[in-house]
């Protein structure tokens, strides 16, 4: 029997039933511990209960039950019986669909806008992927201590101002869901965009990110956004291998080893973008899903459909104008119609001044430069890069393009 | 469940209205307390005179200790409260929502933590 396996199947779902039922985040992740360590000595001889989450669902109330009756004073056990008398009386439905509405429910929670986007975080990152306070910890680099404060304070609330166990009404679902899919995305970036760090536990939040987005798709399969997003993080994660050399250098996205990039996923992220284009009501996350499909599928650099990224970005832009996406549109349009447009797009872009301090500015416009043969311009671009950069291997990068086209005094 | 609706606001700010535009607002707050005495979520609600007239209050050994207004500078004071009965912070989010401060300050929402009452 691979209980590590079955652990990591039925937590979230048992987990979430049980903070219905006994309502309250601590004394259902305690209960359910208390159940699996009972599942393990009880399964391997019984063997395997028909329903393993309708089981611990139900020792864990169990246990819940009897604790809380050992621990109280008397006064507080009154209280908290008659309390607890809602979850006693309703025997756990067997069925899928409660479990499903309870997960739901579960994600909502973690990611209600009352609690700080970093509690949302770390709240989703506990209980819906089981992680622990050292993991996380390690992940977002803060003590251990700092995050175990940031959890209690974030149950606390939950507790105290009565935070709902409840899928939001239809009128507040789609401004709702939007918080959660930027939680999980958050999540996936962190493992995803550092390189620095614990690489396991990086890896390991990705793996998680991904985990949530095909939960949230199972559970809203209709939903564009939800789609889109599970297929922008399969398709930056099917590069994962390609990334970095040998010896741990940042490799561009032209000089990836395409042989190394995960097809599986690929066609998986392909399918489900092009399903939430064609449903309709694409917005942020299908678009870029839809780009870096376009990217995916490029057998070879130079095969890639830039024109068609370039009217991605241009839409994008028009959804969601920042100057970030306004940049890589205008890189897009510098390699799929004219060099000289994207590097106009990118001087009026430069003049307003919004992304003055962001490396990647001067980092395109040298590439644009360097393109055209205008070397010492594209070297003053790439120096300018290089006193806004703070990645070691996003640094080593430019100092390499620097050096090929000559420093700027050079000329 | 009970919450306090405390509502923030630039005294300056309504100063400079017209007597028809304060005539406005006072209509706005009446329909919406109207609202909430309907709907069974009201409890209690107040306007306070402006922040000019607060006295801070403080008993150092045994000393008491006034200063004339409020204790810190801030851009918005407060200047009202509801206290309203929901069924969880959903609902008294939505009950601040309404509140016509909100779009021009803004309301803190504090559950009132639940003591015993005496029998």
């Amino acid at each position: 029997m691979d209980f590590e396996a079955l652990y990591r199947e039925e937590r979230p779902r048992a987990l979430a039933t049980l903070i219905r039922l006994l309502g309250d985040f601590d004394l259902a992740e305690e209960a359910l511990q208390e159940a699996f360590t009972a599942a393990l000595v009880q399964w391997p001889a019984a063997g395997l209960p028909a329903n393993p989450c309708a089981w611990l669902v139900a020792t864990g109330r169990h246990k819940a039950i009897d604790r809380l009756r050992r621990e109280k004073s008397f006064a507080a056990k009154r209280a908290e019986l008659a309390y607890l008398g809602e979850a006693v009386a309703p025997a756990p439905d067997p069925g899928e669909e409660p479990f499903r509405d309870d997960l739901v429910r579960l994600i909502f929670t973690c990611c209600h806008p009352a609690l700080a986007l970093e509690a949302q975080v770390a709240l989703t990152l506990k209980t819906l992927c089981g992680l622990s306070v050292e993991e996380i910890a390690r992940a977002f680099l803060v003590a251990p201590a700092t995050m175990a404060q940031r959890l209690v304070r974030a149950k606390g609330k939950i507790r105290a101002a009565r935070i709902p166990y409840e899928v939001p009404a239809s009128d507040r679902l789609a401004e709702r869901l939007d918080g959660v899919l930027r939680v999980v995305y958050l999540v996936f970036n962190e493992g995803y965009a550092a390189t620095s760090g614990d690489a396991l536990v990086r890896r390991e939040l990705c793996n998680e990110a991904i985990r949530v987005g095909r939960l949230l798709h199972s559970l809203l399969p209709a939903t564009s956004e939800v789609a889109g997003l599970l297929a922008l993080m399969l398709l930056h994660d099917s590069r994962r291998a390609a990334r970095l050399d040998a010896v741990g250098e940042l490799v561009t996205l032209e000089e990836q080893d395409r042989a190394l990039w995960d097809r599986g996923q690929i066609a998986e992220g392909r399918t489900l973008a092009e399903a939430a284009l064609r449903r309709g009501g694409a917005g942020f996350y299908a678009l870029q899903a839809a780009i870096a499909a376009l990217h995916a599928q490029a057998a070879r650099a130079e095969e890639t459909d830039w024109p068609q990224i370039a009217a991605l970005y241009a839409l994008l832009l028009r959804l969601h104008p920042s100057p970030v996406v306004a940049l890589n549109h205008a890189a897009a349009v510098a390699m799929g119609e004219r060099l000289d447009r994207g590097l106009r797009l990118i001087e009026q872009l430069e003049a307003t001044g919004e992304l003055s301090a962001y490396h990647l500015l001067p980092a395109a416009k040298a590439d644009i430069l360097r393109r055209l043969g205008r070397r010492p311009e594209a070297a003053a671009a790439y120096e300018r890069a290089l006193e806004l950069v703070t990645h070691a291997a996003e640094r080593r990068y430019l100092e390499r393009r620097l050096r090929e086209v000559g420093s700027a005094s050079d000329a | 469940m009970q919450y306090l609706l405390l509502i923030y606001e630039n005294e300056g700010a309504s100063a400079g209205l017209s007597e028809a535009e304060q005539g406005k607002i006072f209509q706005e707050y009446m329909d919406y307390t109207n609202g909430i005495r309907k709907k069974g979520n009201y409890i209690a609600g107040e306007a306070l005179q402006p922040v000019s007239t607060a006295t801070t209050v403080r008993v150092k050994n045994g000393k008491t200790l006034t200063t004339d207004g409020p204790f810190a500078e801030t851009r918005e004071q407060l200047g009202g409260f509801y206290m309203v009965e929901a069924k969880d912070l959903d609902e008294a989010i939505k009950l601040a929502a309404g509140i016509p401060a909100v779009r021009t300050g803004c309301i803190e929402v504090r559950p009132i933590m639940p003591t015993p009452k005496p029998e």
